[in-house]
């Protein structure tokens, strides 16, 4: 989407990976900031990469602001540049039942440094949370569609889809 | 853990989608270019445009002018290599660039050979001005193809042809039965097994960016439409009389570029593009599209 418009005729929004300078800076050269925080109010949007960074309430780099849908304070890059950019297996659980493990790209990703007691961490990488929910807004620190990964997006826009009682590592064996 | 793997350096390629990568040769430009929307700068000592005028050969930028760069912007910083120089792509990997373009714009190294780019961790971009051509260097391990253009011109004309020519070359394979690929990949001079992956993408199998050229809003609304997934600009902005603002009016046009009206409000109230060369005053030997191989 890139007009307030555009929020009209959908019914959720993953807000993608790509420069989150870039993502606050056109938000609001195109007036879109009020709508998008008005349209996560009762929507579910989740945010990938540079989309983490714009869901968080707090991020100490004054070329960004956030959307502020989820009570944490991210840091940009923290895991350094390309170079060290890689893909990691990182354990996720969903509940105390169902934990999985899965080939996870982080492309010059972002760290979440503290976050408020009504946030859920669904998956962490070296002790840091790389996965965290609170309600209808999902924050990831990477990339589920470059290793294929649609658990996430089931969580948040799939009610039926029951991610939480299924069996997981039969739907996912890596 | 992987690092380097082909899968991380295309997922940065993807990331920078439908944005736009100025070219910037010292830490104030690179600002302007960060303020303006820019997803990424391409650090060089000077602009094609400049070296086109000034002659003599053209190498990597100096580390420290690099560093400088880095220092200012946390958007992904780009720089340069000769064609073939793998000693100068070992040093920008050290400095820790974040993508390599080994680029036809600086003095090519090496007449026969580009650089064996799967021994990196960091990705690289190529230029190309036809589909045998892109595939190669992908073959060579390139995690984004752009188009050459002729860099440096100001003038639209061979970005256009380029992009053209992969996209019309892209649409024939596709078309093509198993039995026929063989000889399409001898024809294109590009490895059958990525002939094949063309043919069942109907796409490149990395980003496919234009550059060459690009001099205005609607230069980078043209390229948006005709394919390219992001543009380059290299002389457009620095070499025009209000920087800052072209700057911010190409990165508004390659966002909406299929809204002709903003395009139309993004080209309005802007000084003057960079003047520019028509093709026939670039002799043949002096066009840098022609290097690489």
């Amino acid at each position: 989407m890139k007009v307030p418009l555009d929020l009209e005729s959908v019914d959720g929004l993953v807000i993608p990976g790509g420069e989150s300078t870039t993502l606050s800076l056109l938000i609001d050269s195109f007036d879109l900031r009020q709508p998008l925080i008005n349209f996560g109010k009762d929507h579910p949007v989740m945010g990938t990469c540079a989309g983490l960074i714009m869901m968080a309430k707090d991020v100490p780099d004054e070329r960004v602001n956030p959307l502020g849908f989820l009570n944490i304070c991210v840091d940009r890059n923290a895991y350094g540049r390309q170079i060290e950019s890689s893909t990691e297996m990182v354990k996720y659980h969903f509940n105390s039942n169902t934990e999985i493990e899965f080939a996870t790209t982080l492309i010059r990703a972002p760290k979440i440094s503290e976050m408020g007691d009504d946030i859920q961490v669904i998956g962490e990488f070296k002790g840091s949370p790389v996965a965290v929910i609170s309600g209808h807004h999902l924050g990831l620190s990477f990339h589920p569609e470059l290793d294929d990964i649609d658990l996430f997006h089931q969580i948040l826009f799939d009610p039926s889809s029951n991610v939480y009682t299924k069996n997981l590592n039969q739907i996912y064996a890596t | 853990m992987s690092k380097g793997t082909f899968e991380v350096k295309v997922g940065l390629a993807e990331m920078l989608k439908g944005g736009v990568i100025m070219d910037v040769t010292n830490a104030e430009q690179a600002k302007i270019a960060e303020d303006a929307g820019a997803c990424a700068v391409m650090a060089l000592e000077r602009i094609p445009a400049d070296i086109r005028k000034d002659g003599g050969i053209s190498r990597m930028s100096d580390p420290d002018m690099i560093r400088g760069i880095q220092a200012q912007v946390s958007i992904p910083v780009m720089a340069k290599c000769r064609i073939g120089h793998f000693a100068e792509a070992q040093v920008l990997e050290t400095l820790e660039i974040d993508f390599i373009d080994e680029s036809e714009v600086l003095t090519p190294a090496d007449e026969h050979n580009h650089i064996w780019k799967h021994d990196y961790k960091a990705p690289f971009v190529c230029g190309c001005r036809n589909l045998g051509e892109a595939l190669r260097r992908i073959a060579e391990g390139a995690a984004m193809i752009r188009t050459k253009g002729e860099a440096g011109s100001g003038n639209i004309v061979e970005a256009v042809r380029h992009m053209r020519t992969v996209m019309t070359e892209i649409k024939r394979v596709t078309r093509l039965g198993q039995d026929e690929l063989v000889a399409e990949a001898k024809n294109l001079g590009a490895p059958l097994s990525l002939v094949q992956q063309v043919a069942k993408l109907g796409k490149l199998p990395v980003p496919n960016f234009a550059a060459g050229g690009i001099a205005t809003p609607a230069d980078a609304s043209l390229m948006m439409q005709l394919g390219a997934e992001s543009v380059f600009v290299g002389s457009g902005i620095f070499k025009s009389d209000d920087p800052s603002n072209r700057a911010k009016a190409v990165v508004e046009a390659t966002t909406h570029y299929k809204d002709a009206k903003r395009v139309a409000a993004a080209s309005s109230g802007l000084k003057k593009a960079m003047k520019g060369l028509d093709m026939s005053e670039i002799p043949i030997e002096e066009r840098l599209q022609e290097r690489g191989w």
